[in-house]
């Protein structure tokens, strides 16, 4: 029975897609949508919407601030210890994020690392906004600086050296050639990265707790909300799906756009002679 | 004092790149094999590659590593056209020819891409890319015009067109040029001066007449596209006799003794099918191995000799492949070289 196999992979195949769009779906139809609609209104959703908006704002800001130039120098360096290097900071993207949560509290708390340091300068920093930025920096800027590295790796340093000897300096050749060649992987890990500090909840919880209006975050308030009001948990369940398909779909289109940037035919095939 | 004059030490994998060498305002083409250092040394006057010795140009040292200078490529008044042009994709014709320096300076109209202005790298045929290429390195007014195996990346159809063109433009951009190639045609086509780059040492340097008239060695003759044949001289009836590694018996006006060389040129070479009664002493019978057309002329491979000749000649003797044929050459067109 040649066709035994390929009915049994088809239901394989049935099988996995309806556990995994279902309970997808079960988020929009448990209620009718002019209550999620409703329910995003409470006022917990409306402030779990707007701590969440401005912290991943800042922070994302300061991961594309720091990230872009820090995974340039590390895309296109040469120096020991480099994978070492590229180990560490993947490494918190394998750590559970409550690990995450408790390592930036014994950093930044009070009677963390820097704890000391930042008493007497007086800056507080747990359970504050501040805590929610580090904690959503901190678990998605590894997601960033990797696909960042790898988009600067990706850049011919044969257009670099070009642009050196076309008198550039190197902000000249980062801004001019580099930036804009790897613009579409950065893209790409751009709204990775923003996704995954969006969806936080581990770590913030640990180390900035879930203080509405102050800093509970739109997953923290999903928890908060389950047993006072469920309607307003499940409507901030579907944002984040829509959310999350409007990342897959820039996705689907940003490396549609690279991949015409990086198949240039023009490329000789011909090995350069030493 | 030359406009450019180098020299450098650049330690390579397997050998040292070694070379000295003053550029004036002409163009000299650097010829050798791959893998000889001829990229790395033009890297190397660009400052892309870290090298020991002196590099000055105009008078200004650009390198002197006894005295601790070495100027960042970005201070280096260099126009570099890379192997594969490595024109910026994501940039126009117009702005890949300003990135080096604001307003095109009449380049566009000069070279012809006025049209192309506002088209992008990957649209643009292999000859049209060199001129950008080109146009993009001269933009800045370089003190020293490099060009990395500008010809390779075409095929070989737009190649001769392009290469007439390209020593048009070389010649109008009028400053000190290295022109790097694995081709002597190439070289001898661009250039004033031609230098043969060997494991990364200049095995000789001459106009390309000089090259061909009197080469140092066995290898730079077969760069110029000669026979070079291998055998055992002895002087005899005030000729030189030398035997062949193939058994022929050739003779020769030059002098030499033992292992040598003969070094024979194409052009000097006649087919026939039968040894002809003339003035002509070496006379090499064997089978026509390949007929190759060049243009209007054929490439006839006889034995261990290839000859160049009309295409009519060749027509007119009825050659084909696999069929008797004899070669002949004067002993006063044959050079003696030794072995190295």
């Amino acid at each position: 029975m040649k066709h035994a196999f390929t009915v049994s992979a088809v239901a394989a195949a049935a099988v996995a897609m309806a556990f995994l769009v279902l309970p997808v779906l079960a988020l929009f139809l448990r209620v009718p949508p002019s209550d999620l609609i409703h329910a995003l209104g409470t006022p917990a959703a409306q402030d779990a919407l707007v701590v969440s908006i401005k912290t991943s704002a800042i922070a994302h800001a300061a991961v594309l601030l720091v990230g872009t130039p820090a995974a340039y120098a590390i895309g296109r360096g040469r120096f020991r210890g480099r994978s070492l290097l590229l180990s560490l900071i993947e490494l918190p993207l394998v750590l559970p994020p409550v690990v995450a949560g408790i390592a930036l509290l014994v950093t930044f708390g009070r009677l963390g690392l820097l704890g000391g340091t930042m008493n007497a300068l007086g800056i507080h920093i747990s359970f504050t906004q501040a805590a929610v930025v580090l904690a959503v920096a901190f678990v998605e800027s590894p997601l960033y600086l990797r696909g960042a590295i790898a988009s600067f790796e990706g850049v011919d340093g044969t257009l670099l050296d070009a642009a050196r000897t076309l008198r550039a300096g190197p902000f000249r050749v980062f801004a001019r050639v580099a930036l804009p060649l790897a613009a579409g992987g950065l893209g790409a890990a751009s709204a990775l990265a923003l996704a995954r500090g969006l969806g936080e909840f581990g770590a913030t919880l640990l180390f900035a707790g879930s203080l509405q209006g102050v800093t509970q975050t739109l997953p923290l308030a999903i928890y908060a909300q389950f047993e006072v009001d469920f309607n307003t948990a499940l409507a901030i369940g579907t944002l984040f799906v829509c959310f999350g398909a409007a990342v897959l779909l820039a996705l689907k289109l940003i490396p549609g756009w690279t991949r015409s940037v990086s198949l240039w035919t023009f490329r000789s095939a011909s090995s350069p002679s030493a | 004092m030359d406009p450019l004059s180098l020299s450098l030490d650049v330690p390579l994998r397997e050998f040292a790149l070694r070379v000295e060498l003053a550029v004036g305002r002409e163009v000299v083409a650097l010829v050798g094999p791959s893998g000889a250092g001829k990229s790395t040394l033009l890297r190397a006057i660009a400052g892309l590659q870290p090298a020991s010795g002196t590099i000055s140009v105009d008078g200004t040292a650009w390198l002197d590593s006894r005295r601790g200078v070495a100027l960042p490529t970005e201070e280096r008044s260099v126009g570099l056209v890379f192997q594969d042009y490595a024109l910026f994709p994501h940039l126009t014709v117009r702005k890949n020819v300003e990135f080096g320096r604001k307003g095109d300076a009449g380049l566009l109209d000069r070279f012809g891409l006025a049209a192309l202005a506002d088209v992008k790298p990957p649209k643009l045929s292999g000859g049209e890319r060199q001129r950008v290429a080109l146009a993009r390195a001269l933009a800045p007014d370089p003190a020293v015009l490099l060009l990395d195996e500008p010809l390779s990346a075409l095929d070989t159809h737009t190649r001769g067109e392009v290469r007439g063109e390209l020593q048009q433009l070389l010649r109008e951009a009028d400053r000190p040029t290295l022109v790097v190639t694995h081709d002597f045609e190439d070289a001898a086509t661009l250039a004033t001066r031609v230098g043969v780059l060997v494991e990364g040492r200049l095995r000789q340097l001459g106009s390309p007449a000089e090259l061909v008239a009197s080469p140092a060695d066995p290898f730079v003759a077969s760069l110029t596209g000669a026979n070079v044949l291998r055998g055992r001289a002895r002087a005899a009836n005030g000729l030189t006799e030398l035997t062949l590694t193939t058994g022929e018996l050739i003779r020769s006006t030059d002098a030499a003794r033992g292992e040598a060389v003969a070094v024979v040129y194409p052009w000097e070479v006649t087919v026939s099918q039968s040894p002809p009664d003339d003035s002509a002493q070496n006379h090499i019978a064997g089978v026509v191995a390949s007929l190759v057309p060049v243009g209007n002329r054929v490439r006839v491979r006889v034995g261990p000799v290839t000859a160049e000749i009309t295409a009519d000649s060749s027509k007119r003797l009825g050659l084909i492949v696999g069929e008797r044929a004899v070669a002949s050459f004067k002993a006063t067109g044959t050079r003696l070289l030794p072995q190295p």
